[in-house]
């Protein structure tokens, strides 16, 4: 038990924690964006699946990384388009358009891996490339700071910006004004004709960007292959941390840090003699209990009403 | 082309998906700067017309001239671009927004990339001063009272520069107080140029202020006249095609013992805000208490508490002198509680479920109807059939869908399973809310004729015709407190109802008493 | 169901799979340099030997249970995307059932396939419990417990039943008196497919036939109407949920008591997941269940002859199944054909009041 502790406290589990927290923050971001426009987005896992293979793909054929993530981010948005336009103009119920998104990609990205590389389950054949890491100057000369929030790859600083960026869009500006009328009360914006279908394709559009960085993440920062479902629930947690931080960026943020310091605990606690398979079900037991806590929570505070009017007669 | 029209729509047909055709072949023309009221019961078509002027439906058949030109509305932003206005019957208002955020909504003043939250606010100000539309822009829509939800709607239409405004039942959820308020502001934006189209079924309303009147009946244009030129009367026979008279025959009543009694009932909002104030009456059997009051002073809380699907925070209830605080809904009604929600379509059916699922929903687990096991699918089918048959309701089969009805037959579904029930109470709440003239004269029938076969009813409504028609003794809710009480439901005139409901009298506690016992 | 809409319905299901198969074939004729033979393997391979037609409707027995399992959770208006962690938390269950216990033939079976149920319940009651009760929404929940189920059960295979002689990580083989036979050599369709037949007729007459099915149909299609009428809501929601996850169970036992006869699953098997696609094609409807699993089945087996026997990877299948969803769920795809019949029909009657 000690050693867990000195674990968990060392520089090293800080800085994994922030590592594995980069792909299901932009995960819980993409979830906030469409959920503030009212839809919810369950399709993050199969975007990002798609833009992590195609970023493994395209880096490989063009030999740039760069070029990577930006297919694989133009990809994630189309096929978020995609799904919206079931939803959105053919009246395809949200949720099992995110089902159908997930099939689709989950059964595609290996489809297109074998046929770029003849590999069905993991990409190691395609000499694809890796996104690069930055030192931060100054910073990284504190210490303990400096090495958890230095070195990372130059998406986790992507990410941490992202949350700054979506809070900003969201609450100063007057499109983050239109999505959130969109999101509360769809009547309300359709009266003063904004069109509904454009906010929701708009932040859909945007939730898929922040899922294609996610996915490239994974893909070319995180490791350096594509494999098979390789996002493993990432999608699905960044939607429970959505819910979590009460779909707002900085709660998110929050919500997105305590997941990968789960992940992380179990990736860290793999090294110990606890079975393997405990250690993995962390991170989503963490989610089920995190989420009911909220929801009852939640729940007790709708009951509020309830000890006051106690007292009152009394 | 009429001389002087403003707005032509011409052979306006709509069909519904579920087939109703809501919209037949109707023309309907407005002139510039004339209060034109477009009236006709519930279901006439109305707002559908308006909707389709608006961009929210796209009509089967019809066209629209606007200004003289064509105009092919397809969407809102069309009609608003063309300086048509329209301010919804359900406010559309997003609650946790402020007052100006909803009102620059889509035409956000912006400084760069920002969007100027100074700029904005001062804009409203300017606005609301110069038409005399007092709100307060930095309060958020959810704390503000009705009134000022609708003087933000108003101002929305005319920041984007609406010449045509259409107001949809703008009074309906106003006190007369706020209604005289609003026709004050809707003569001084007449005097600054606008046209406006007041749709209403409330005559006296119609006259008092408009210049034209178009009715509509069933889905067709039925007339235009000069409002000065006819009576209310008139206008009443156009929009039913007969006489109606409000008048219920009624025996008189014989009350019997306490079926429900109410003993300081209290509810608060999770700040602290009393929606129920310490509420006493009870309701004895053969008789009908009715409860007046304008909507939003605590009637739905009392409902929803008296049948179960809402907590009471104190206080106590009792049917037939057993305690049932806070029961679920099943329990009240075993103990013989009968319920017509206010709204058919959230609480009374399930549209997708057929006719006689929906008759069958509070008395599937009695033993007539299932057994061990298996359901007892003949008697079921056969029960269906009769009540289908004695409650008039217009189907093909008890088996069709309920959503394939019409507004009064579905609510003629609801009332078939409420009062086939054997109830000791039934609580009508709106009963007759939105149906067609038919389906009320059958409803107020039924609700006398099972009140006088010694069942206990409460009715609660806010059309003050039918409450004060039908009730032996009445009660006036304000604020979430019965504030009067008469025995004599006959003996109490509209207007001192009025000064009661809008909170400007109330009576003393011994005058209450006597009337609540 | 109205008889117009009935046909209606039927007619627009199948020209969505038809634009789905299309898409299917535009793709194969895109990355295959033998098209024609993958389209004959993909379209007539599952017919064309007595042991593939075997192969699939071995593959369409799961598929029945989990198609039954999603359908009864989505007529009581959840969310239920569980079924792929009950269903395989089922197969340990029932396996461990197998193996702990020393039963006569018929009886082993029975408590085994009881087993599966009970663990199939559990993993599904938990996320029912928590709607239920704090109101946490159960799409979300359900979602999470597959991963974590799916750790639960390799960690009880591989810590406690696991075969140390076998080369893979699998459980020790089963005794024989717990298998559901196989009837039709030389395939293996074993008894499992009477269970499955046995759960459709079950979960038609539970739904359509007690007061238990009706009462979760009415708080599937309104829940404040049914709390209204009387019904408990939250009692329905924890009780669909248990025979949801229940019959998902099955579904797992299925396979492994009548197909491996030990558990040797590594992965999620995404029969979960196939039981959602079924439940859009059947309507939510037990009877259209079995029709609709043996079509996805006999996708599927197509989509492995043709991977086995042409240079096109099965997976592109995914991409024909989520094509499928995305057609069928659509409400307004082929919806204006249909509105214009009834626009004519109204006026036809006149004002339909």
């Amino acid at each position: 038990m000690g050693s867990t502790l000195k674990g968990i406290f060392s520089v090293g589990f800080g800085y994994s924690m922030l590592r594995v927290t980069t792909p299901i923050l932009f995960a819980a971001l993409g979830a906030v964006v469409s959920e503030k426009a009212g839809a919810v987005n369950i399709g993050l896992e199969g975007l990002m699946l798609i833009s992590g293979v195609t970023g493994v793909i395209v880096s490989a054929w063009t030999q740039s990384a760069w070029l990577g993530l930006l297919a694989g981010l133009v990809l994630a948005v189309l096929f978020a388009l995609f799904m919206g336009y079931f939803h959105i103009k053919l009246g395809t119920d949200m949720v099992l358009a995110g089902i159908a998104m997930n099939v689709i990609a989950s059964g595609g990205t290996v489809f297109a891996l074998f046929v770029a590389s003849g590999d069905r389950g993991i990409s190691s054949s395609l000499a694809s490339k890796v996104l690069p890491t930055v030192e931060l100057p100054l910073i990284n000369k504190i210490p303990v700071i400096g090495p958890i929030l230095s070195g990372h790859n130059v998406l986790t600083y992507f990410a941490l910006l992202a949350v700054v960026g979506v809070w900003y869009f969201l609450y100063r500006t007057p499109l983050g004004l239109r999505l959130r009328a969109v999101g509360e009360s769809p009547d309300s914006a359709d009266s003063v004709g904004i069109s509904v279908s454009k906010m929701r394709f708009l932040a859909l559009g945007i939730s898929g960007f922040l899922a294609g960085f996610g996915g490239c993440h994974l893909s070319m920062g995180y490791v350096s292959w594509f494999s098979r479902d390789m996002t493993a629930g990432r999608g699905f947690i960044g939607l429970a941390a959505s819910a979590l931080g009460g779909v707002h960026p900085i709660g998110t943020a929050i919500a997105s840090l305590f997941f990968g310091f789960a992940d992380a605990l179990s990736n860290y606690m793999q090294s110990l003699s606890i079975p393997s398979e405990f250690v993995q079900m962390i991170p989503y037991l963490a989610t089920v209990a995190a989420l009911g806590v909220f929801a009852r929570r939640q729940m007790s505070r709708e009951r509020k009403g309830k000890k006051q009017a106690g007292r009152e007669v009394a | 082309m009429s001389m002087g029209s403003l707005l032509e729509m011409k052979g306006i047909t709509k069909v519904y998906p579920n087939g109703v055709l809501a919209n037949d072949g109707v023309d309907f023309s407005v002139r510039k700067g004339e209060i034109h009221a477009l009236v006709g019961e519930n279901g006439a078509g109305k707002t559908t017309l308006m909707r389709v002027l608006f961009g929210l439906e796209t009509p089967d058949e019809g066209e629209i001239y606007y200004k003289g030109s064509q105009l092919q509305i397809s969407s809102p932003l069309q009609a608003i671009r063309s300086g048509i206005g329209m301010v919804h019957q359900h406010f559309m208002l997003a609650p946790s927004l402020t007052v100006t955020e909803n009102i620059v909504l889509g035409v956000e003043p912006r400084k760069g990339l920002r969007f100027d939250w100074d700029q904005a606010v001062s804009k409203v100000k300017e606005l609301a001063e110069r038409y005399n539309l007092h709100v307060d822009p930095r309060a958020q829509i959810r704390d503000i009272p009705i009134g000022m939800r609708q003087k933000v709607e108003i101002l929305k239409a005319l920041l984007r520069g609406a010449e045509l405004l259409v107001l949809d039942e703008p009074t309906a959820v106003l006190t007369p107080q706020e209604t005289e308020e609003l026709f004050a502001s809707l003569m001084e934006l007449k005097k600054q140029g606008h046209t406006m189209v007041f749709i209403s079924h409330k005559l006296g309303e119609v006259k008092q202020i408009t210049d034209r009147i178009s009715v509509m009946r069933g889905g067709r244009m039925v007339g235009v006249r000069n409002t000065a030129e006819v009576s209310e009367a008139d206008i009443s026979r156009l929009m039913v095609g007969r006489d109606v008279l409000l008048r219920v025959n009624k025996p008189p009543a014989k009350p019997g013992k306490k079926v429900l009694e109410v003993e300081s009932l209290s509810l608060f909002t999770p700040e602290g805000k009393a929606l129920l104030d310490g509420v006493s009456f009870s309701v004895r059997e053969g008789e009908i208490l009715g409860i007046a009051g304008v909507e939003g002073n605590g009637q739905s809380e009392l409902v929803e508490i008296l049948t179960g699907l809402r907590q009471a925070h104190g206080g106590s209830l009792r049917i037939e002198g057993q305690l049932c605080t806070n029961a679920a809904p099943g329990q009240l009604r075993r103990l013989g509680v009968s319920h017509i929600p206010e709204d058919r379509m959230l609480h009374g059916v399930a549209v997708d479920a057929a006719i006689q699922e929906n008759l069958m929903a509070d008395r599937i687990s009695k033993p007539d109807y299932s057994g061990k096991v298996f359901l007892r699918t003949k008697d079921i089918e056969s029960t269906a059939k009769s009540l289908v048959q004695e409650f008039n309701i217009v189907a093909r089969s008890p088996r069709t869908p309920v959503k394939m009805l019409s507004g009064g037959n579905i609510q003629k579904v609801v009332v078939a399973r409420e009062f086939s029930s054997n109830p000791k109470l039934v609580i009508a709440n709106q009963p007759t809310r939105g149906v067609d003239v038919g389906a009320i004269e059958f409803i107020h029938r039924k609700l006398v004729e099972i009140c006088r076969s010694g069942v206990a009813v409460l009715l609660i409504s806010a059309d003050l015709n039918e409450v004060m028609s039908l009730s032996d003794r009445l009660l006036v809710f304000y604020g979430g407190r019965v504030v009067a009480g008469f025995s004599n439901a006959d003996a109490v005139s509209e207007e001192e109802l009025g000064l009661y409901m809008l909170g400007i009298k109330a009576q003393e506690s011994a005058q209450l008493k006597e009337a609540l016992a | 169901m109205i008889r117009r809409d009935l046909v209606f319905e039927i007619g627009r299901t199948l020209i969505a799979i038809a634009l789905a198969l299309l898409l299917g074939f535009v793709i194969v004729l895109l990355v295959s340099e033998e098209p024609f033979n993958a389209f004959i393997n993909f379209v007539a391979g599952p017919l064309t030997t007595t042991r593939r037609i075997g192969n699939w409707i071995e593959a369409t027995i799961p598929l029945i249970f989990t198609g039954l399992a999603v359908c009864i959770a989505f007529q009581a208006g959840q969310f239920n995307i569980g079924a792929e962690g009950q269903l395989f938390f089922g197969a340990v269950t029932a396996t461990i059932v197998a193996l702990t216990f020393q039963l006569p033939m018929y009886l082993h079976v029975l408590v085994a396939l009881l087993g599966a149920m009970v663990g199939g319940a559990i993993a599904g009651a938990i996320p029912g419990i928590m709607k239920a009760r704090w109101g946490a929404n159960e799409l979300v929940s359900s979602l999470m417990l597959n991963y974590v189920f799916y750790r639960l059960g390799l960690y009880l295979i591989n810590y406690h039943y696991r075969d140390s002689s076998a080369g893979a990580m699998v459980s020790y083989r089963l005794p024989e008196t717990s298998w559901l036979q196989q009837f039709w050599p030389p395939t293996r369709v074993h008894w499992g497919l009477w269970v499955a037949l046995a759960a459709i007729l079950f979960s038609y007459l539970f739904l359509y036939r007690t007061r238990w099915g009706y009462a979760l149909r009415m708080t599937g299609l309104n829940k404040d109407f049914a709390a209204y009428a009387g019904i408990s809501v939250s009692a329905v929601i924890i009780y669909s949920q248990v025979i949801s996850g229940a019959i998902a169970g099955l579904a797992g036992a299925a396979d492994v008591l009548g197909l491996y006869r030990r558990f040797q699953w590594q992965q999620l098997p995404g029969y979960g997941f196939d039981g959602i696609i079924i439940a859009i094609l059947a309507r939510n409807h037990p009877l259209g269940v079995p029709i609709a699993a043996l079509f996805l089945a006999y996708v599927r087996s197509g989509a492995s002859i043709m991977s086995r026997m042409s240079d096109v990877s099965a997976e592109m299948v995914a991409i024909i199944q989520g094509i499928m969803i995305l057609l069928v769920t659509a409400q307004a795809f082929l919806a204006k054909w249909r509105h214009r019949s009834v626009v004519r029909e109204a006026k036809k009657h006149g004002l339909n009041a």
